[in-house]
């Protein structure tokens, strides 16, 4: 155990001495070797050009690297594996899509996510702008935004541990020990097996990635909210509008961007959404997933990698909008510039 | 206008309710974690969390002595002892013979036992089983009793879950991913970050547009090709697949797209004039990153510092693929979800096990919460 913190601190030293080095020693070598030491103008200039020319690679070299070998190789391997058999040597053409797309459990992943999808961006998204709009306008907002915000500090699966907590079931008989259950049974009603109801356990699991979000939303609603004009407000106001007219006619229009930025950056997380399905039902009573039916197709049997490249590809294909839009909105904003 | 005013006090007053219902419902199931997670375990399962300042009612059962237990008094037979377990804080309220008539006594009551004599049953736990004729039996007699317990509060589970649940070696696991998977990639993209700003090349602005598009690839897309690659590099050097080297080099590999761009709109901001000033007095770009634009810098690189520290430590997705699940690898998601599938119904465990997991997340984000909304605000797009 010793040893092994030992070895972490090894490697952060390792790891910035190395870069150091690295970048230290390259610069130094380019200056060395492409350095001043000539009389003649003509080629001080010309190799001052050279050096300038170089440098830039040698500052993103390490970055692209990694990023090739971690993010652009392994997209056009999982490309190229999805379609090919469970180890990845025998050529099967769409075999893995014509699969996926006739398989139950695909398909039923398939619709889950869709509903995920539908719910959980819209919820996150409007509940974060009521909290921050909330927020905005008591005295105590500040306390009660940094109460809210908490759960965005804590993991998916400690979230899952306490949802399960919340979540509870004993047999009628029985104390509740989970809140939900004892409110159902204290308004008259039976205790329920939430976890294992179909088709609403989705809804349930969905509350949970709900209430990890919303603080994010409320978060970078609230640093909007702050930036619209108040003689804009103060004009409608004076133009007799209601507080509720005031927000969805002139504040609303005025944060469109920021809303639409927080609806796809939670769109990408929910169609990854892994931990909460894996840890609270593992896909059991029709909760299954796309991103914990991937996991599951890596290690199924010894690993169909064929299959499990297909709906990492199915994932991927549904970000790629998602994707040129953002490349779109970074090329406009660089025009600005 | 009077009217337009109470309008508005109105909905202030509705908005703050609302307000207050939200943060209630945004902390409880947290709070009721924590509670759960100090109470003692017996209670725990015996009552909600919220009335843990109550006293808790269990129902349980002990045993008589038997037949060699019996003194002879002036009025015939006797056997006495108690039916609590030694120094429990619990106190009987009723008690029975009878599984399916648990409260048909009151303790201190007195009541015929068994055809044999009477028995009393004192709020103590003590009994006291009197009988004019020798008792015969030899198991002794089962006494069922409704005890109250006040509300007990201790660190034990903390103690179980640390030693015995393999949650404080998990703890240690996660801190040695987190911490080099945090700085590493800081200065690799800190150099990408200052050569997309301030210098020019070839290729420079479709390059950046490629990290932009990266930042919202999905890490299932890399999981499969690289649990392959780490496979055949530990076949071909004779070194394990699963290691931590593998595991801080993925990290690295997935938190730089996000690293860069909030790095790069970090030093986009700073003012041209001080670059271009120090170029004029003959420094390099090496010089002008190091001296100048890192210490400049220090609050963006915190910000991500912030970010990539919260999500490698909440991660469990790439630590299940690129670490195995033994003791000294296993990370605290991971073995609280090993706890989840097996001991789901040890909620002591269970909630002690999960508190540990967020200590450092929730002292991390209270006390540096200013640098990681600014990291959350300019660049809430991570993939």
């Amino acid at each position: 155990m010793a040893s092994q913190l030992i070895g972490a601190v090894i490697a952060i030293v390792l790891g910035i001495g190395f870069s150091l080095f690295y970048f230290a020693g390259t610069n130094w070598a380019l200056d060395h070797w492409l350095g001043d030491r000539t009389d003649a103008a003509g080629e001080k200039i010309s190799k001052a050009h050279r050096r300038e020319s170089i440098r830039p690679w040698l500052f993103i070299a390490p970055a692209l690297l990694i990023l090739g070998v971690y993010l652009v190789y392994p997209v056009v391997e999982t490309l190229r594996l999805s379609f090919f058999d469970d180890t990845g040597q025998g050529f099967v053409g769409l075999a893995n899509y014509i699969w996926a797309f006739q398989d139950g459990e695909f398909l039923l992943a398939i619709r889950n996510n869709l509903l995920w999808l539908i719910i959980v961006p819209s919820a996150s998204t409007g509940l974060g702008l009521l909290i921050a709009t909330l927020a905005d306008r008591v005295p105590w907002g500040t306390v009660a935004k940094s109460l809210i915000f908490m759960p965005m500090a804590i993991s998916f699966v400690g979230a899952s541990v306490i949802w399960k907590f919340v979540y509870d079931y004993r047999g009628p008989d029985a104390e509740q020990i989970g809140i939900l259950n004892a409110i159902v049974v204290s308004l008259g009603g039976d205790p329920v097996h939430w976890i294992s109801l179909p088709f609403w356990n989705n809804f349930f699991l969905m509350v949970i990635l709900i209430w990890i979000q919303t603080p994010f939303a409320m978060v970078i609603f609230s640093a909007a909210l702050r930036g619209v004009p108040m003689d804009t407000i103060e004009a409608a106001r004076i133009d007799g509008a209601r507080p509720v007219q005031i927000f969805f006619k002139v504040v609303l229009p005025q944060i469109m961007s920021t809303v639409v930025v927080v609806w796809t950056t939670i769109t990408i997380i929910v169609l990854k959404i892994f931990d909460i399905v894996l840890a609270m039902t593992n896909g059991q009573w029709n909760t299954e997933v796309l991103a914990n039916l991937m996991y599951d197709w890596m290690f199924r049997g010894g690993g169909d990698f064929g299959r499990g490249s297909t709906i990492a590809i199915v994932i991927m294909v549904a970000v790629i909008p998602i994707m040129i839009w953002n490349i779109r909105r970074f090329q406009k904003e660089e025009g600005m510039r | 206008m009077k009217l337009a005013g109470r309008y508005v006090t109105g909905g202030q007053v509705a908005g703050q309710v609302l307000l207050l219902l939200l943060v209630v419902i945004w902390t409880l199931p947290t709070v009721g974690l924590l509670v759960s997670s100090l109470r003692d375990k017996d209670q725990l399962i015996a009552s909600g969390w919220w009335s843990a300042l109550s006293s808790t009612e269990i129902a349980n059962q002990g045993r008589t002595g038997t037949a060699d237990d019996q003194v002879e008094t002036a009025d015939g037979y006797q056997i006495a002892g108690n039916l609590l377990p030694e120094d429990s804080p619990a106190e009987i309220g009723f008690w029975s013979d009878n599984i399916n008539d648990i409260t048909a006594y009151e303790a201190g009551q007195s009541a015929p036992v068994d055809d044999t004599g009477a028995m009393t049953v004192n709020a103590d736990g003590s009994y006291s089983w009197v009988s004019p004729e020798p008792f015969t039996l030899e198991r002794g007699e089962r006494v069922f009793y409704q005890a109250f317990v006040p509300p007990i509060f201790t660190l034990d589970n903390y103690r179980e879950v640390l030693a015995a649940e393999g949650i404080g070696r998990a703890f240690i696991n996660t801190a040695t991913v987190a911490i080099p998977a945090t700085i590493i990639p800081i200065l690799i993209a800190a150099f990408c970050a200052y050569a997309f700003t301030w210098m020019s090349f070839p290729g420079r602005n479709w390059l950046f547009a490629i990290v932009v598009g990266l930042l919202v690839v999905p890490l299932q897309m890399s999981l499969i090709p690289l649990l392959r690659l780490y496979n055949d590099v530990g076949a071909t050097f004779g070194v394990e697949a699963k290691s931590y080297l593998g595991i801080w080099l993925a990290h690295t590999g997935f938190g730089l797209p996000l690293a860069i761009y909030l790095l790069r709109n970090y030093i986009g901001s700073l003012p041209r004039d001080l670059i271009e000033s120090a170029k004029v007095d003959g420094a390099t770009h090496f010089h002008i990153f190091t001296r100048l634009v890192m210490p400049l810098s220090v609050p963006a690189l915190a910000s991500f510092a912030i970010f990539q520290f919260l999500w490698v430590w909440n991660d469990l997705l790439v630590a299940l693929v690129f670490l195995s699940k033994r003791e000294d690898q296993i990370v605290l998601t991971s073995q609280l979800r090993e706890l989840l599938g097996s001991r789901g119904d040890n909620w002591e465990i269970l909630t002690s096990g999960a508190f540990i997991s967020m200590i450092v997340p929730l002292l991390v984000f209270f006390a540096l919460q200013r640098y990681f909304v600014r990291g959350l605000t300019a660049g809430s797009v991570k993939g």
